[in-house]
């Protein structure tokens, strides 16, 4: 038999899941949010959007797949969304010890343990997420069974970007336009869009000032914690509104752009995390499921005068992407790159592309 | 409740909505599913509705659900004559299975809907011909680049032997333009090839082969589209099976288990692609073939309708396909549309699922003789039921608990005899599952089990685990020793008490329900408990006031804070279909649950089959997906406490837990447990008619062929035989000479002191009368008398049933009312039951009494329009009933119900009717008098009435059977049809002065012409062939000229008296004086 140690989840408020451990036999800590998405656990671990948090998934059974090979194309990771794990660790109810799928090279449990993150199953999940669910996200603590406690630690007083963002200027893909992508925790899959569609990237650092250098677009990426910790890039892109170039933001970009507009961002109760999430573009009668992964949304009664909802989300309203009414400034506050998730939006990158 | 932002929005009027027919295999209960539900979202509309379906027994043709409902077969004809009557601006062809389908085509092409100015709602009939028929398919999605299966279509038997040759054996054949896989299969050589080809070109204009790509895994998306171009996919589902193996006949799993994000996405996009492509408007789902190695695709089929997988897809997500498809049928935008579990968020939405589903088919092949028991591209189960977990081994256990067959789960079982493993996973049977777990307990590793079978090794190793948890729990051999930590895990394993039990105290001599007792109590007291889980469609995302419940030992909270009020009535639901129980206790069951709610109690269901109403969340209060077993309905007594259960409304299943729940202290509600008892065990019963002076058959309980012989010696031949152990075959037989008895005994059954035979005189030529009533302490309050067209020895559930009774005496009424009583007196009954009779001149005899609901409740009740089961509830509940004042004397028309056979489905099997039923549904049509109700439900059945350019091929059995038929023969003959006979009916025939062409037998293959050629040269419209005797040569000829018939698709009738009344029927009518008057109007 297995030798499975016990490990348990704790809350702030001190409610406590037992369960299983599966990945690396290591406390740790972080902000609990789940995550009702079926699939893509290898995307989801590797986002960095997750910087910091522990991830719940609401499918039970986990693992089934294994993982893909740790593989690069075009100096990018082809099956990951970084080159290593993001979230802090990951629950689930029921963890499969096999898995099978052509593509994978190894098991979920081998690579958190690669990768030293922990691994929890035999957790009611269905009962944590409705906890969170009315409780709001908050902090938690994994502790392994015969380990010391660690301290709880809170991601969003950090400043996340700076943390999970390239450290230097880097080249993807070529092409005869150019797309300076700002680097604020991007997804891969954003970057193998934008060089699909035949443009150079050139991606660069959250708080690098790339009015400096020639561009015919420019790109905010996704990535994790509370947009009111990033100011620099607020600052970047309102020079970038001056020059007028065109401008697309995904998720974090989205909020970042807003904020440049002059809007307001703010924390949702316990976020949006799923591969299920019904937006309405403003105004017409078109409707799409949509990935998403955030915490925080643009208070749309905020956005100045030249500036309208460009989605809506269709179960509360909040605000799922913005636009100018006159120049060729948008962005998504879902993720049109998918990965994991439908891949329904990745039109807006020819939008965007088109622009250029 | 909808407000369409679109004000361009006009609502058609009256709407038309065509049924799917008697329940058969491939198209069964989930289209009386569907249809309520379009019927639901058309009335909220304000939208009048007209059904049209010979299906009596389903919810959808109930008081209130259509406003107008027609009980005639789905046909061009009668469908045109209805639109004609009705006028209705709307039709809604896509929620009546293939049937409705097929009709709406038809209608379209022939021009009827535009003469008439009916509009088709929803998906274009140009878009469904582009699904159905393969080669425009195929073309279609050439158009943007989706690789399809390519076939050639051919439609010549030597065709299709030249396009096999071309591409390569092994091929499979496709019969277009048919249901459920209907004269689909693979073949590895020419000879296989011809055999199928000639036989699927007899349903269907056009065959098509292609390549076979056995091995790759089978994944179908449920998609839906608004006219606004807006699509979502509601869920997918991934068979057990590779491909290869009909998706009614796997074990499908939702959502996917074994693909990644990258394989689920690519799917779900081509998916909505195709869909768009071909200009859906509603639901439809989409078929793939995926290469287990790489990301190779093909699209196997679109159905552009509601479908089997939709409604499971329906029952596993929570969100209501029908009703949603209809919706974006009238022109509304999913953005329209809330979702129905949250009220809050928007329709527009992919359901998050945190369970697994489980789907597993229920097979009867033990019922027919000579059928083939492997299964394959062809659809050959009659049920299904959906398991709910939250690990894959819980769901697929308590699924094989579910599917009613004795098994306990996939583990301790009774020992399987499998003479091969090997062959057994190479070609899978109904059996598959068990041959797995066998293996595996013979130590075959996964990889040897994939090799042999295919299935994904993910489905595997799930299952190994439980084999592992299995073998760790034997090591233990009392309750005390073993972990509560290993008890846990069984339980999270899906382990029933009973398989702990049974691991543990291995040969313990002690009955089941003691030692599973034993675990039970020991588990409760460790604190080992299933929790309650909603079903809410966002993974608890949003908060949901659903009340669509499962329970799960993967868990450690409960979803629903019980208030323990005792307010509660449980209502157990009937389980999967299955032969002798379907569609009919669903109506009961959902009947049950509408009485109850509107006398202000909370209504509350269990029930597990994903093809019914009842387990529809908006039917009832509350909605346990759940087991029938013992174990799990305690579980959910002791969260409910609840006032009271209903045990008499889903038909025998719940009706056999009576005993164990009553010495378990629960409160069930009517007739008493030990009256039950006293009804069910045969011994008993028979000792109270004895008393109370009932007469019934001569009967006895034997352990030996010499108390067999004995007693014959004193009831004489022919004898009803019931083993209490079979072997092989049907359970029941009747024996008419001593060698039918010794070749039944010796071969079938085993005849021992643990396994005695029950032996009862069999009267011939008698009638059969079945009493459907409500009795209230003992007291009969309603009741219905109805008898058989056929002499008792078909089974009830197979006979032809005509209500009100045409011909009996009125002394024989009187005794039958007088006898009832009596019973119903002795019993105590409160609540349904029914009893069946045998009458001979003015002689009464009982067979058989259960005190519950029977199969021909909601027949009775609708042709009498009084709710049997709704009278019945009040009893249960504790209301005072009044008689209704309305008797079946006053019906000034007939009711016939008649069943429905499935031969064509199930290759080998002999299409001859006997004590063991073998239909799997029936329809219910009223007319005027007995002939034109025969007519209509014959119709309704498939039966066609011949042309007088074809034959009639007779050969008719008995001297006293020949006899009998001859009215019906003069009657042909005087109608100007060609007949056509065997030896002895020709010349009986002859020498009765009515001209026949005398035809040889198989048996004859030098003589001229063959029964056999005519069949095949289509020159016969029907054939009725009735069984003279069990000798090996009649039963060898006979079955060969009736295979022939199922095979070739030409009508059969192989009971006399059935084929009189329905010779008698056509001939004194003609289809077109069939009256076009819906059920209100009689």
């Amino acid at each position: 038999m297995r030798d499975i140690k016990r490990a348990k989840l704790v809350l702030e408020d001190g409610t406590v899941f037992e369960g299983k451990s599966f990945g690396h036999e290591s406390s740790t800590s972080g902000e609990v949010v789940f995550n009702t998405a079926m699939t893509g656990y290898p995307e989801s671990l590797t986002d960095p959007s997750y910087e910091g948090q522990i991830l719940v998934t609401t499918f039970p059974i986990l693992g089934n797949y294994g993982v893909p090979p740790h593989r690069e194309k075009d100096d990018v990771s082809e099956y990951y969304e970084s080159d290593h794990i993001h979230a802090k660790a990951i629950i689930a109810q029921d963890y499969s010890y096999q898995h099978s799928h052509w593509l994978a090279d190894r098991s979920l449990a081998d690579w958190l343990r690669e990768e030293k993150i922990p691994g929890i199953y035999g957790i009611d999940t269905r009962a944590l997420t409705k906890h969170l669910r009315e409780h709001g996200s908050m902090l938690g603590k994994i502790i392994i069974e015969g380990q010391d406690e660690p301290q709880l630690y809170d991601p969003n007083k950090e400043n996340l970007v700076a943390k999970v963002s390239c450290r230097s200027v880097e080249v993807h893909g070529a092409g005869e336009r150019t797309v300076v992508l700002v680097d604020c925790g991007v997804k891969h899959n954003i970057i193998r869009c934008l060089t699909r569609r035949g443009v150079k990237v050139v991606r660069v650092p959250w708080n690098y000032d790339f009015t400096s250098i020639p561009y015919d677009g420019l790109f905010i990426s996704n990535g994790p914690g509370n947009p009111d910790m990033v100011d620099a890039t607020v600052d970047n892109i309102r020079k970038a509104m001056e020059i007028g170039k065109p401008i697309c933001g995904i998720c974090m970009g989205n909020q970042l752009l807003a904020r440049a507009a002059g809007a307001s961002t703010y924390k949702l109760p316990y976020g949006h995390r799923s591969h299920n999430q019904p937006v309405r573009r403003a105004g017409t009668e078109k409707c799409f499921i949509t990935s998403q992964n955030h915490g925080f949304a643009v208070d749309s009664t905020t956005l100045p005068d030249d500036w309208e909802a460009l989605f809506i989300n269709m179960n509360d309203g909040t605000n799922e992407g913005i636009r100018h009414k006159s120049k060729p400034f948008f962005s998504a506050q879902f993720h049109p790159e998918a990965s994991s998730g439908p891949k329904d939006t990745e039109f807006l990158f020819d939008e965007f592309i088109n622009m250029l | 409740m909808f407000t369409s932002q679109d004000t361009t929005l006009t609502l058609p009027k009256k709407v038309l909505l065509l049924g799917s027919g008697a329940l058969k295999i491939g198209e069964a209960g989930e289209f009386d599913y569907s249809g309520s539900q379009a019927l639901k979202a058309m009335k909220e509309e304000g939208i009048h509705t007209v059904l049209i379906n010979p299906n009596i027994a389903t919810v959808q043709t109930s008081e209130g659900v259509a406003d107008t409902i027609y009980f005639l077969p789905v046909t061009p004809y009668f469908v045109e004559k209805v639109i004609e009557k009705e006028r209705p601006d709307g039709i809604l062809l896509a929620f009546g299975g293939q049937t409705a389908l097929n009709c709406g085509v038809e209608l379209q092409q022939s021009g009827i809907l535009d003469k008439y100015g009916v509009k088709v709602l929803g998906t274009p009939v140009r878009a469904i011909m582009d699904t159905e028929d393969r080669e425009l398919f195929v073309k279609k999605l050439d158009q943007i680049n989706v690789k399809t299966i390519k076939s050639e279509a051919v439609d010549t038997v030597d065709d299709a032997c030249k396009a096999a040759a071309a591409l390569g054996y092994p091929v499979i054949v496709r019969a277009a333009y048919a249901l459920g896989g209907l004269g689909s299969g693979f073949c590895d050589n020419e000879t296989e090839l011809v055999e199928l080809v000639e036989k699927a070109l007899s349903f269907s204009p056009q065959v098509l082969v292609e390549k076979s790509l056995k091995g790759w895994k089978e994944v179908e998306y449920e998609v839906v589209r608004d006219r606004f171009d807006n699509c979502i996919t509601v869920c997918n589902m991934e068979n057990f099976d590779p491909l290869g193996i009909h998706t009614g006949e796997s074990i499908v799993v939702a959502p996917s288990q074994t693909l990644s994000n990258e394989d689920y996405h690519y799917l779900r996009k081509l998916a909505i692609k195709i869909i768009r492509h071909i200009g859906i408007v509603g639901e439809c789902n989409v078929q793939y073939a995926f290469d287990p190695a790489s990301m190779d695709y093909r699209v196997i089929e679109v159905n552009a309708r509601l479908s089997r997988s939709s409604a499971l897809a329906s029952k596993a997500t929570g969100y209501p396909l029908a009703f949603v498809a209809a919706k974006l049928g009238l022109g509304y935008g999913l953005f329209d549309l809330k979702n129905s579990v949250t009220k809050v968020t928007s329709a527009f939405f992919e359901p998050a699922l945190d369970y697994c589903v489980v789907k597993i088919p229920r097979w009867d092949l033990g019922k027919f003789h000579g059928v083939k028991r492997e299964i394959g591209s062809s659809m050959k189960s009659v049920g299904e039921v959906m398991a709910i977990g939250r690990t894959f081994e819980e769901a697929i256990q308590k699924g094989l608990r579910m599917i009613g067959q004795g098994m306990h789960g996939f583990v301790e079982n009774k020992e399987l005899t499998i003479a091969d493993i090997d062959k057994s996973l190479r070609e899978p049977t109904d059996n598959r599952v068990f041959v797995i777990s066998k293996a595996m307990r013979k130590g075959y590793t996964v990889d040897q089990i994939h090799d042999l079978t295919k299935i994904d090794r993910w489905f595997l190793y799930k299952l190994h685990n439980i084999v592992a948890t299995a073998d760790e729990l034997e090591t233990y051999d009392s309750l005390e020793a073993l972990p509560d930590e290993l008890l846990r895990r069984a339980k999270e394993h899906g382990f029933s008490d009973f398989q702990v039990a049974r691991a543990i105290f291995k040969s313990h001599t002690g009955s089941g329900s003691e030692i599973s007792n034993l675990v039970r109590t020991h588990r409760k007291a460790a604190g080992i408990l299933p929790v309650v889980k909603q079903i809410d469609t966002l993974g608890a995302e949003y908060p949901a006031q659903t009340n669509y419940l499962y329970l799960t030992y993967n868990g450690s909270a409960d979803d629903v804070n019980y208030l323990h009020d005792h307010r509660s009535i449980v209502v157990l639901g009937s389980g999967a279909y299955r032969i002798g129980s379907s569609v009919e206790f669903d109506w009961c069951s959902v009947n049950a649950l509408m009485t109850v709610k509107q006398q202000g109690w909370r209504s509350v269901m269990i029930n597990y089959n994903p093809e019914t109403v009842s387990t529809d969340y908006d039917m009832c209060d509350r909605l346990y997906f759940d087991e029938l077993t013992y174990e799990r309905v305690m579980d959910i007594l002791e969260m409910e406490q609840p006032h009271g259960v209903i045990l008499s409304v889903g038909g025998q299943i719940p009706n056999n837990l009576a005993t164990r729940l009553d010495s378990a202290g629960v409160p069930i509600l009517g007739t008493s447990a030990s009256s039950i008892d006293n009804a069910e065990d045969r011994h008993k019963f028979s000792a109270m008619l004895d008393r109370i002076g009932v007469d019934q058959p001569r009967w006895k309980e034997l352990s030996s062929f010499a108390d067999i012989d004995e007693f014959i010696a004193q009831v004489g031949f022919p004898v009803l035989v019931r083993p209490s152990y079979v072997l092989s075959g049907a359970a029941m037989n009747v024996c008419s000479n001593n060698e039918e008895l010794q070749r039944f005994l010796r071969l079938a059954a085993n005849v021992s002191q643990e396994h005695p035979v029950v032996v009862t005189e069999f009267i011939q030529y008698a009638k059969e009368i079945e009493l459907d009533a409500v009795a209230q302490n003992g007291e009969i309050k309603v009741y219905a008398i109805s008898e058989h067209i056929e002499f008792a020895g078909v089974h009830s559930g197979d006979a032809t049933i005509q209500f009100p009774p045409q011909k009996l005496y009125v002394e024989t009424i009187r005794r039958i009312k007088k006898v009832s009583q009596k019973i119903a007196k002795a019993l105590n009954i409160s609540g349904p039951f029914n009893i069946q009779f045998l009458a001979k001149d003015n002689d009464i005899k009982v067979i058989e009494c259960n005190l519950r609901a029977s199969r021909s409740f909601p027949f009775v009740s609708k042709v009498l329009k009084l709710n049997f089961i709704d009278i019945a509830t009040r009893v249960m509940l504790g209301l005072d009933v009044e008689k209704p004042g309305k008797s079946a004397f006053d019906l000034d028309y007939v009711g016939i119900k008649a069943s429905q056979f499935s031969f064509s489905r199930l290759q080998g099997a002999d299409p001859v009717l006997g004590v063991d039923m073998s239909s799997t549904g029936e329809v219910g049509c009223i007319g005027a008098d007995t002939d034109e109700a025969i007519l209509k439900s014959m119709l309704s059945v498939g039966l066609r009435v011949p042309s007088k350019a074809g034959g009639i091929l007779l050969s008719t059995g008995t001297a006293k059977q020949k006899a009998d038929m001859l009215d019906a023969a003069h009657a042909l003959h005087n109608n100007g049809y060609r007949l056509y006979a065997t030896g002895g009916t020709h010349a009986f025939l002859t020498d009765n002065g009515i001209p026949a062409i005398k035809v040889y037998w198989p048996s004859q293959p030098d003589m001229q012409p063959q029964a056999l050629e005519l069949l095949h040269n289509k020159e016969i419209d029907l054939v009725v062939n009735i069984p003279k005797n069990l000798t090996e040569t009649e039963l060898t000829n006979g079955y060969r000229i009736r295979r022939a018939a199922i095979d070739l698709n030409v009508p059969l009738l192989t009971n006399a008296r059935l084929a009189s009344a329905f010779i008698r029927a056509f001939t004194r009518m003609t289809v077109d004086e069939i009256e076009i008057r819906p059920w209100h109007e009689y």
